[in-house]
């Protein structure tokens, strides 16, 4: 039954998605990807591109989706796939929603709590380690393709991901824009 | 006008115009929120930050349930949820339904194949970002690096990660008050 396993699945990802939008991807990395095969490596790619370019949050768009392909690949039909998407992002939304008025009604206080405290402290650098994950099990074939099948496409893609760390992450250049050069950079040497 | 309708109402146009995650929302709300409606103050939005950071899940949607709530209760809660989430869900539901009608275009393609390492690169950033916030030591080092080879080599679910990452740092803190 695919609406349940996607009802499951977004719902964990929602209650044990800690530290922001890219925290999360390697949730729904791990079970989208590995687990369940919903999708491929570079369709996961591809959603994180999109996600980058549209308006919204990672998890919302991911969670939207994922549904709607994960019906549709099972064989259902366009409108059963809408259904898909609606219930992968109503699962991933509803923990916040329960856990956000749980501690408006009565945790407020406990939030400064020092056994608290200690959990997050466990917690911040374990996150570190699953955005590394993350990166890690997204360099394959898919998304970089190998040096035996197509010599050429590999350095390219080694380059464009140097070039866009470096981008990023020293000369601040807009997420969005990289992802613009980047498309017209494939574009130029691998069409 | 009726409060659940406003409040839905800048949810939505807040959705709509953030791009790049949630932490590109946090100037917006609070210019809609807190300049414009007045429904939480500068330093009650402080403390909302910082909770809806360290709580699980989408952190727009911490951010507009806790105002919701504050406004009108669960009913209040579930307005500001559906309307943050309502314009990524309906953009995202088009593209997917046409976008396999492009996949196989081959400028589309060859544009992804360009991109495909680029999102890589996009999501090391925040790894090295997120790094240094947790100012890292050479006691804590080990966590993330066996965290991420568990994972990546052992095929370990991040859950159980999260998992044993909180009840570790919960132990230790107890440890660390005895001694």
């Amino acid at each position: 039954m695919i609406f349940l396993s996607l009802f499951c699945t977004f719902f964990m990802i929602g209650l044990f998605g800690f530290g922001g939008g890219y925290g999360m991807l390697s949730l729904i990395q791990n079970e989208t990807v590995e687990h369940w095969h919903w999708l491929t490596s570079s369709q996961f790619t591809d959603i994180v591109a999109i996600s980058q370019m549209t308006p919204g949050p990672i998890g919302i768009n991911s969670a939207t989706y994922c549904g709607y392909t994960a019906v549709v690949n099972a064989g259902y039909s366009t409108t059963m796939g809408v259904l898909g998407s609606a219930v992968a992002t109503f699962a991933l939304v509803l923990p916040s929603l329960l856990l956000m008025i749980l501690i408006s009604k009565m945790f407020m206080k406990f939030m400064h709590h020092p056994a608290v405290e200690s959990v997050f402290q466990g917690l911040r650098p374990a996150v570190v380690g699953l955005l590394a994950a993350a990166t890690l099990l997204l360099c394959t074939a898919d998304n970089f393709s190998t040096p035996t099948t197509d010599w050429w496409q590999f350095m390219v893609s080694c380059l464009l991901f140097v070039a866009a760390f470096i981008g990023v992450m020293f000369i601040k250049i807009n997420p969005i824009r990289m992802i613009l050069y980047c498309a017209l950079a494939g574009l130029i040497l691998l069409y | 006008m009726n409060i659940y309708w406003d409040s839905f109402k800048t949810f939505f146009k807040i959705g709509i115009f953030t791009l790049g995650g949630g932490y590109a929302m946090i100037p917006l709300i609070e210019e809609e929120v807190v300049n414009k409606k007045q429904w939480v103050s500068k330093d009650e939005m402080l403390d909302l930050i910082a909770i809806a950071q360290s709580c699980p899940g989408v952190f727009a949607i911490n951010i507009a349930t806790f105002i919701g709530y504050k406004l009108n209760k669960t009913r209040g809660a579930i307005a500001t949820t559906i309307g943050t989430a309502l314009p990524s869900f309906l953009i995202i539901l088009l593209i997917a339904i046409f976008f396999h009608q492009f996949e196989d275009n081959k400028i589309v393609a060859t544009m992804f194949k360009g991109i495909r390492p680029a999102v890589v690169a996009l999501i090391a950033v925040p790894t090295f970002n997120l790094a240094k916030r947790a100012q890292l030591n050479k006691w804590t080092l080990w966590i993330p690096i066996v965290s991420a080879l568990a994972i990546w080599l052992l095929g370990v679910s991040p859950i159980w990660i999260i998992i044993a990452a909180g009840i570790g740092g919960y132990v230790y803190g107890k440890i660390k008050v005895k001694s």
